[in-house]
């Protein structure tokens, strides 16, 4: 039960790019194709989980043991960056029809803010899904990062439709690119608000 | 290593002679890093919800960008291309460490506001942009002035943003209420970040076309 709530809380109350703000840049620039957009979620979607479970260990049996949590954001950049370079090359070895489809967005995952963002949030702040407020356990951060990224990927997508949209229709001069863009996003996140409270 | 869609932006920047005011004022309205070059996206939209907290946060990056800018021009030459990237990350990371205790001394309040926002300068897309398209190529003094230059162009959208959200969300600038009243809570949460930011760009575009 407590990984459902975790679970709608994460893609849908909680989304982490409209109402946390994580991972905006490629939001806002691989959203013109809903096919893009597919491919970006899923190659997120990979690399969040591997990178939430890496550092969780990294915190809790490295990190912590040894006294030097303040190492946290060294730390934590230096092995995702490491991550997404070895998932680019197995990728590629085991699976190149894969690699083909996620391949070209590894490269822009390193600095996309929500796979530090969510790798520091799980083992920095207490959550309560339906209980009391506590520190999430490996299972439960796996699966909170996991949904993050799969509500990314649901309004990655739902966003590129809408954009698919608006390419036809005659935006003034002012407006057009990034200024309509954001507008948009931001009616879909007043619409995402209506899920508060869900959970 | 083959990182970041930001960097190419800045290469398509003219390098012309300029005076070391004009490295300054570059980052302010020409190469704007909020309005014109729109990077730095998650920590403009997330921490703006009042003018204080927007100012905090650029201040945070304004810090982080020029001594980062510092330290990549003086060690650029010795380092390897092959890994240049990932030693701009520890450098930018290690002053980032440094800002975190710092604030955590000093300012306990402005951290626990911008929470997981200030480690996230880390893969500011600014800040590893400036190393690589301008600090690792220049020296010293100019990659400090132009760290400092755009770090205030950051502070000053940072700071417009937040003014502009928290007279409509909370009725009130910098902290202080004007109005008897509790504002539109939907200009603090979410959905207003993104509109108040859209709405100013526009703005942005229109004045620049009516400039030039």
């Amino acid at each position: 039960m407590e990984y459902i709530i975790i679970v709608i809380s994460a893609v849908f109350v909680n989304n982490i790019l409209l109402s946390q703000f994580l991972g905006v840049c490629p939001f806002l620039g691989v959203s013109n194709k809903v096919s893009t957009a597919a491919g970006m979620s899923g190659a997120v979607v990979f690399v969040i989980a591997l990178a939430t479970l890496t550092t969780y260990i990294l915190q809790y049996y490295v990190l912590v043991p040894l006294g030097i949590e303040f190492m946290q954001t060294v730390a934590f950049i230096l092995v995702i960056a490491a991550l997404v370079q070895m998932v680019e090359i197995i990728l590629k070895k085991i699976s190149p029809s894969l690699y083909q489809a996620l391949g070209i967005f590894l490269p822009l995952i390193t600095t996309n803010c929500a796979v530090l963002g969510l790798a520091i949030l799980v083992v920095s702040k207490e959550f309560s899904f339906g209980g009391a407020p506590h520190m999430l356990n490996m299972v439960e951060s796996v699966v909170y990062a996991t949904s993050s990224a799969v509500g990314f990927g649901v309004a990655m997508i739902l966003f590129a439709g809408i954009r698919e949209q608006q390419e036809l229709s005659n935006v003034p001069k002012a407006f057009q690119g990034t200024p309509i863009a954001l507008i948009t996003a931001g009616i879909l996140a007043l619409s995402f608000m209506g899920f508060a409270g869900l959970v | 290593m083959k990182f970041i869609s930001c960097v190419p932006k800045f290469k398509q920047i003219k390098r012309t002679a300029m005076s070391k005011l004009s490295l300054l004022t570059s980052g302010i309205i020409k190469n704007n890093p909020t309005f014109v070059l729109v990077l730095g996206m998650c920590p403009t939209l997330a921490t703006t919800t009042s003018a204080t907290n927007g100012f905090g946060m650029g201040v945070a990056t304004l810090f982080v960008l020029t001594m980062s800018n510092i330290v990549i021009s003086l060690v650029a030459t010795q380092v390897p291309d092959k890994v240049r990237i990932p030693v701009y990350i520890v450098v930018i990371a290690a002053f980032v460490t440094i800002l975190q205790l710092l604030m955590q001394a000093f300012t306990p309040g402005l951290y626990a506001t911008l929470g997981i926002f200030i480690p996230l300068i880390v893969v500011n897309c600014i800040v590893l942009g400036r190393a690589e398209a301008y600090a690792s190529k220049n020296n010293v003094t100019d990659s400090a002035m132009d760290g400092i230059g755009s770090g205030i162009g950051f502070t000053l959208s940072l700071t417009v943003i937040g003014l502009v959200r928290e007279i409509l969300g909370s009725a009130s600038i910098f902290g202080i209420k004007f109005m008897d009243s509790d504002g539109i809570l939907a200009f603090v949460l979410a959905p207003g970040a993104f509109i108040v930011l859209g709405y100013l760009m526009v703005l942005f575009n229109k004045l620049k076309s009516k400039i030039s």
